[in-house]
C-alpha cells in the first residue's frame, strides 16, 4: 500500500448520513452463535496430520545457566519424538509491536519459569509426563535480586522524569495537600484461552495457528525468531480467546512448536499450562506510587506530581507507562514526575489490559479522592473543577473530551448526592458506602490497511485484524455494510489471517478505530466508484437495503457490481494526532458493603458513564465496559500476584490462586455512553474503548470503602487483612 | 500424570481386594486428578469405587443419620434433613468450591483432600509433604493461605476443607472398613494427624482404609447454627478464616458450645477447652474475647499470615454474637426447629 490515508485533516461525518441504520446499533455479532455452539475454533483446536505433541520445561532456578539438558532420563519414554531446546528458545513472549524476535538466551537463565527446552511425544499425555520428568541441572547464580523494594539495580528512567513549574514550591504553599504512597501488586491477564500454537512448514514455508492479537507483527517477530524470511512465514488467528496483551507478541510456544516441527518434519502443536503462562508471558508490573496533590481553598490544583517505581528484567525494554493519564486529567502548572526501574529477576512485565492508566489510575483517582476530603469539596466537584481548558503540559487542544458530562450524567444517575457521610451508613453488620473516579484512555491510531470487495453477492471484509472477543467481526462488518448500502447478512468478515492485509492488530484500544477506518476508507472508494457507475455525484450517492440512488437514477446495487468491485485502503496517523490530546473519558460510580467484623468487601452496585466519540456498536461496546470494570472491581479488591520472596517466581500461578472476581463478586454494573463524535482521532470519528473502563474503576470501588468506613485503602487490593487493620487503627 | 492402572470395583469386597500398597481410590477426583496432572501424586493405580453399590445413601439411624460417603457434596448440602436438622454442614458445603466441583466431590473425598498450599503444588519448590525430609518451603515463603495453629517447623500447610470443619463442629463419626472388612469408626478428633515431623502423614487411616460413611449425631432442637467463612473474595476461593458454630441456650446463659475453624489449622480445628469455656456461662463480650485468647494462645505465625490471629478472632466473636443472640441472625446462621412431626 502506498496511498495510504494520513490523518492530517477531519473528515466528513459520512457515517451519520449513510442510510443503512446499521453503525452504532446493538447488532449480534456474527459470530456469536459460532462461539456459543463450540464451532468457532480456536487454536489449539485445529489438528493435522501426524501431528506432534509438544509441553514446554521451565527453568527453576531465578538467574543462572543450564548446564545439563539432555534426553537422557526420558528417551526411553513411550512415544518420545525429541527434546528441542536451541539458541532460539524465547526469554519471554515479545513486547507490543516490537515487530522483531524478543531475547533469545540461550542457555543464560533470567528468572525461574524461563521456558528452556521444549519435549515432543506423539501424544500431549506422553509429551507432558517426559517433560515433568526430564532431568535438567542448571548452574544458580550466588546473588539475584527478587525485589523491587530492595533490589539495588535502580534506574532513573529518563524519559519518564520531567518537571512543569516547581512542585516542592507549590506544596508549601498549598492551602490543602496530599502527599500518599500508593502500591499496587503484579496482575497478569489471565484470558480464557491459554497460548497455543500449532506449526506446519511446507516446503519452507511455516504455517502457524496461534492465539495472537497483532498478526501483522508477529508475523515478523515468528520470522526473525527463526532466523526465516517474514514472507515463508503465515500466521492464523481467526478466533482468539482473549488477550488483554498477553498476545500482543510472539511467544515462546510458538517458536517452540516451529522449531519442533522443522526438526521432526511433521506438525507440532504446543499448548500452554494455564500454569505457564502465569511463568513465561508478561506479567503488569507491581508499582509503588507517590501522588503529590497541591490546591488552593476552593480546591483548585496548583501542583500535581506522580513518582512511581516499577520493575522489569535488566535489558527488556518495556516500562509501565504509570503517569500517562496523569499527565492530561486535571490542571495545575507545577508537576513532577519520575520514573524508577528496579531491575530485578521476576517474570518479566509488560501490557496487560490498559498499562499505565490501570494502575496510574488508581493512584492518581485515590489521591483525588483524598484532596476532595482534606479540602471538604464534594469529589465530583473537585474534578469537575480542575478539567483544564487545555493539556497542562502542553497547551495542546483535547480533540474531544467529556470528562464533565460523564461525571455529571453519571452523578446524576447513580443518585450521587445521596451519597451519606464517611462511616455514617449501616445495614446490620455491614458499613455502606459510595465512590467516584474519573477513567482515561489515551486514543491512537495505528497503520491498518484493508480489502473489501463488493459482487451481486454482497460484500467481502478482509484484513489480518484479530477478533480477541471484543468484536471485530461485529464492527467491521457494520461499516461495511453501512457504507454500502446492505443488510449485515450480506456481508462477511474474514480476519486472522496474515495473507490478508495488514491491520493496525487488536491493542491498546486502537484496533476498532484504525482497522475499522481503513475498512471505511475501501468502502467509501467503491461508493466512488459506484456513484461514477451510476453516473451521479458521490455526495448525493444513496446506499441501502442493495439499492443505490443518485441524481434521479436508481438500480439494485447487484446491477453495478456484476463484475466485482474490489478496493483496498490504508490509514496511518497524521498531523491531528500530534495537534491534538486525543484521549477517551467516563466517570465510575460504586456502591460498595464493608463487613464491620471481617473486613470482607462486597460491591453492590457500579455505574459508568463513557464518552469514546462514535459508538459503533453498541452492544459489544457496552461488553468492553462492562468487562473493564469487572477488572476494576479484581484489582480493588483481590487480584494479585505472589511472588517468592527468594526466588521471585509467581507462587499464585493459576486461576484458584490468582484471584480474578468470581460471578458472586460482580453486581449489576450499568454502563451509559454519551453521545460523542471526534472529528481529529480517525475518519469515522470513534475513540478508544476496550481499555476505558479498567481505567480508574478500582479506584472508585476504594474510594466507596473509605465512605462506607472511615478506612484509606493506599496498597492494593483491599482484601479483608487490610481493611480489618484499618479498622482498628479507627478503634472499630 | 504418568501412566497408571485403573481398575473400578463392583463391590466393597473387591475394592478391598484391589486395594495394594500402590492403589488409590478416586470416587470425585476433583483434587486427586488435579495433583495426578502436576505429578505431585503419581499412584501407579487408580482404584475407582464409584460403582460400589450402598454408599450413595442418606439413612435415618437410630443415633442420627448416616451419610453414604459417595454422596456427593451437591445433594449432601441439599438434603432436607441435612438443611433443616444441620445446616452448619449444609451451609459449609456450599461455602466451598463451585457448584460443578461439588457435583463431583464425594463426602469421603472431601476429608481426605490434600491442601491448597501453593508449594506442594509446585514441584520445583520443596515440600515436606511431597518428599519427607526435603524442607518445607512455605516457611519464609507465600503464607497467605497457610496455617497458624497445629503447625511445625516442617509443615505449616492448612487442612482446606468447608465440609470437615463443620463435620468436626458436629461430632461426626467415620465408618471406615479395613484390609479385612471389619468396619470400626473412627472420630472427627481421631482421623487427621498433625504435621510434626511427618507432615506427609495426613490421617490416621491405613493405606488399604475405607471411609464407607458418615454418622451424625441426633439433631440438637434449638440449637443455633452458624457458618461463616472469611474470605479474599466471594465465591471458590479457600477460607483465610472459617467459625462452624454450634450453639445450645439454656434461658440466660450458654449450655453448649462446639466451635470449629478452618483455614487456620493444619487440619479442621477445634479446642475442646475453648468449648468449655463458654459452656454454662452468661455470653458477653469479655467472655468471648478470652475464649479467643484462649484459641489463639498457640498460634505460631508467619509474615503473610500474622494477620490470621486479628481476623479470627474478630470472626469468632461475631459469629459468637449471632449465635447467642446479641446481635441478630444474618445469613449462615440458623436455628433448629422442632420437628413438625
Amino acid at each position: 500500500m502506498n496511498d495510504r490515508f494520513k490523518m492530517d485533516e477531519a473528515q466528513p461525518r459520512l457515517l451519520d448520513s449513510t442510510g443503512q441504520g446499521i453503525i452504532g446499533t446493538e447488532m449480534d455479532r456474527p459470530d456469536g452463535r459460532l462461539k456459543v455452539c463450540g464451532a468457532a475454533p480456536y487454536a489449539a483446536e485445529f489438528a493435522a496430520d501426524r501431528m506432534a505433541h509438544g509441553v514446554l520445561v521451565r527453568a527453576t532456578v531465578s538467574k543462572g545457566r543450564v548446564l545439563a539438558l539432555n534426553d537422557e532420563s526420558i528417551r526411553e519414554m513411550p512415544g518420545f519424538l525429541g527434546l528441542f531446546h536451541d539458541g532460539t528458545m524465547l526469554r519471554n513472549s515479545a513486547q507490543g509491536m516490537a515487530g522483531e524476535a524478543p531475547v533469545q538466551p540461550g542457555l543464560r537463565v533470567d528468572y525461574h519459569g524461563q521456558s528452556v527446552a521444549v519435549v515432543v511425544a506423539e501424544t500431549f499425555e506422553q509429551a507432558r509426563d517426559a517433560a515433568q520428568q526430564l532431568a535438567v541441572r542448571f548452574e544458580a547464580a550466588e546473588e539475584v535480586e527478587v525485589d523491587p523494594e530492595t533490589a539495588e539495580a535502580i534506574e532513573l528512567d529518563e524519559d519518564s522524569s520531567e518537571q512543569f513549574g516547581d512542585l516542592e514550591a507549590a506544596m508549601a504553599e498549598a492551602v490543602h495537600t496530599v502527599d500518599s504512597v500508593y502500591t499496587t501488586p503484579g496482575h497478569v491477564s489471565a484470558a480464557m484461552e491459554p497460548h497455543a500454537s500449532l506449526a506446519e512448514w511446507h516446503e519452507g514455508n511455516l504455517s502457524l495457528h496461534g492465539s495472537y492479537q497483532m498478526l501483522r507483527f508477529n508475523k515478523k517477530e515468528l520470522a526473525d525468531s527463526l532466523g526465516v524470511d517474514a514472507d515463508r512465514v503465515r500466521i492464523l488467528a481467526p478466533f482468539v480467546g482473549g488477550g488483554f496483551g498477553s498476545k500482543l507478541g510472539i511467544g515462546a510456544e510458538a517458536v517452540a512448536a516451529a522449531v519442533a516441527a522443522r526438526e521432526l518434519d511433521r506438525p507440532v502443536r504446543v499448548v500452554m499450562a494455564r500454569q505457564q503462562v502465569f511463568d513465561c508471558v508478561l506479567r503488569r508490573t507491581e508499582t509503588r506510587q507517590r501522588l503529590r496533590l497541591a490546591a488552593d481553598e476552593d480546591g483548585r490544583l496548583s501542583g500535581v506530581g506522580h513518582e512511581d517505581r516499577i520493575s522489569q528484567l535488566p535489558e527488556e525494554s518495556f516500562g509501565e507507562p504509570t503517569a500517562t493519564a496523569t499527565h492530561f486529567m486535571y490542571g495545575g502548572k507545577n508537576r513532577l514526575y519520575r520514573k524508577e526501574i528496579a531491575r530485578i529477576h521476576r517474570t518479566p512485565s509488560g501490557s496487560v489490559r490498559a498499562p499505565g492508566e490501570a494502575v496510574g489510575m488508581l493512584g492518581l483517582e485515590g489521591a483525588m479522592d483524598e484532596l476532595a476530603e482534606v479540602c471538604g469539596i464534594d469529589p465530583v466537584e473537585l474534578r469537575l473543577r480542575n478539567i483544564p481548558d487545555t493539556h497542562p503540559e502542553t497547551g495542546k487542544p483535547y480533540s474531544s473530551r467529556s470528562l464533565a458530562e460523564c461525571l455529571k450524567q453519571g452523578a446524576s444517575q447513580f443518585g450521587w448526592e445521596n451519597r451519606p457521610a464517611a462511616g455514617s451508613r449501616r445495614e446490620g453488620q455491614w458499613y455502606i458506602g459510595c465512590g467516584v473516579a474519573s477513567a482515561a484512555r489515551s486514543n491512537s491510531l495505528v497503520r491498518a490497511d484493508a480489502r473489501v470487495t463488493l459482487s451481486a453477492d454482497g460484500a467481502i471484509v478482509e484484513t489480518d485484524l484479530t477478533d480477541i472477543g471484543t468484536g471485530s467481526y461485529a464492527i467491521l462488518t457494520q461499516i461495511a455494510a453501512e457504507m454500502l448500502g446492505l443488510p449485515a447478512s450480506k456481508v462477511t468478515t474474514r480476519l486472522g489471517d496474515t495473507d490478508l492485509p495488514g491491520a493496525s492488530g487488536s491493542g491498546g484500544s486502537f484496533g476498532a478505530g484504525s482497522t475499522g477506518s481503513a475498512v471505511f476508507l475501501a468502502a467509501k472508494k467503491i461508493r466512488a466508484r459506484l456513484a461514477e457507475k451510476l453516473g451521479c455525484d458521490v455526495d448525493s450517492l444513496t446506499l441501502k437495503d442493495g439499492v443505490a440512488r443518485g441524481g434521479n437514477v436508481e438500480k439494485p446495487l447487484r446491477d453495478l457490481c456484476v463484475e466485482p468491485i474490489c478496493e483496498e485502503a490504508g490509514i496511518t496517523a497524521g498531523k491531528l494526532g500530534d495537534d491534538y490530546e486525543q484521549a477517551s473519558f467516563g466517570a465510575h460510580f460504586a456502591e460498595v458493603a464493608v463487613h464491620a467484623d471481617s473486613g470482607e468487601v462486597r460491591v453492590r452496585r457500579m455505574l459508568g458513564v463513557f464518552a469514546a466519540g462514535r459508538i459503533l456498536n453498541v452492544k459489544t461496546a457496552r461488553s468492553q465496559c462492562i468487562g473493564g470494570m469487572v477488572w476494576g472491581i479484581g484489582s480493588a479488591l483481590m487480584e494479585e500476584l505472589g511472588h517468592d520472596p527468594r526466588t521471585g517466581h509467581i507462587i499464585t500461578r493459576d486461576l484458584a490462586n490468582y484471584h480474578i472476581a468470581s460471578n458472586a463478586d460482580v453486581p449489576l454494573i450499568d454502563v451509559h455512553f454519551i453521545e460523542e463524535r471526534d472529528d481529529q482521532s480517525n475518519p469515522i470519528q470513534s475513540k478508544a474503548i476496550g481499555e476505558l473502563s479498567i481505567s480508574g474503576a478500582g479506584a472508585a470501588v476504594v474510594n466507596a470503602i473509605y465512605n462506607a468506613c472511615g478506612v484509606r485503602i493506599r496498597a492494593f487490593p483491599a482484601t479483608p487483612d487490610k481493611v480489618v487493620a484499618g479498622l482498628e487503627a479507627l478503634g472499630l | 500424570m504418568r501412566s497408571f492402572d485403573y481398575r473400578r470395583a463392583d463391590s466393597l469386597a473387591a475394592a478391598r481386594e484391589g486395594l495394594g500398597e500402590a492403589a488409590q481410590i478416586i470416587a470425585g477426583g476433583t483434587n486427586l486428578l488435579d495433583l495426578m496432572k502436576l505429578q505431585v501424586m503419581t499412584p501407579k493405580q487408580l482404584l475407582d469405587i464409584n460403582r460400589v453399590p450402598g454408599l450413595r445413601e442418606i439413612t435415618e439411624t437410630e443415633n442420627g443419620l448416616k451419610i453414604g460417603a459417595l454422596v456427593s457434596n451437591s445433594d449432601l448440602a441439599a438434603d432436607p434433613r441435612i438443611r433443616s436438622d444441620y445446616p452448619v454442614l449444609a451451609r459449609a458445603i456450599l461455602a466451598g468450591a463451585s457448584g460443578q466441583i461439588r457435583n463431583k466431590a464425594t463426602t469421603g473425598g472431601n476429608f481426605l483432600q490434600r491442601t491448597r498450599c501453593p508449594y506442594f503444588y509446585d514441584t520445583s519448590m520443596a515440600c515436606n509433604k511431597r518428599q519427607p525430609g526435603s524442607s518445607c518451603t512455605a516457611i519464609g515463603g507465600i503464607s497467605r493461605m497457610t496455617a497458624i495453629l497445629g503447625v511445625s517447623e516442617h509443615c505449616i500447610a492448612a487442612h482446606p476443607s468447608d465440609m470437615a470443619v463443620a463435620m468436626r463442629a458436629l461430632d461426626a463419626r467415620l465408618d471406615v472398613a479395613d484390609a479385612t472388612g471389619d468396619v470400626r469408626q473412627v472420630g472427627m478428633d481421631e482421623l487427621y494427624c498433625l504435621p510434626g515431623e511427618r507432615p506427609d502423614i495426613e490421617t490416621t487411616l491405613a493405606p488399604d482404609d475405607i471411609i464407607t460413611a458418615v454418622h451424625l449425631p441426633q439433631k440438637q432442637s434449638g440449637a443455633v447454627h452458624v457458618y461463616r467463612k472469611v474470605r479474599d473474595r466471594a465465591s471458590y476461593a479457600f477460607a483465610l478464616v472459617s467459625v462452624a458454630a454450634i450453639v445450645t441456650r439454656r434461658e440466660q446463659r450458654i449450655a453448649t458450645a462446639a466451635l470449629a475453624f478452618g483455614g487456620i489449622g493444619s487440619r479442621p480445628w477445634r479446642n475442646s477447652e475453648v468449648d468449655e469455656m463458654l459452656a454454662g456461662e452468661v455470653p458477653g463480650e469479655p467472655l468471648f474475647a478470652a475464649a479467643a485468647d484462649r484459641l489463639l494462645a498457640e498460634a505460631r505465625t508467619e509474615e503473610g499470615n500474622a494477620f490470621k490471629t486479628r481476623l479470627t478472632r474478630r470472626t469468632m466473636i461475631s459469629v459468637l454474637r449471632e449465635a447467642t443472640g446479641l446481635e441478630p441472625a444474618s445469613v449462615g446462621t440458623d436455628r433448629v426447629e422442632e420437628s413438625a412431626a
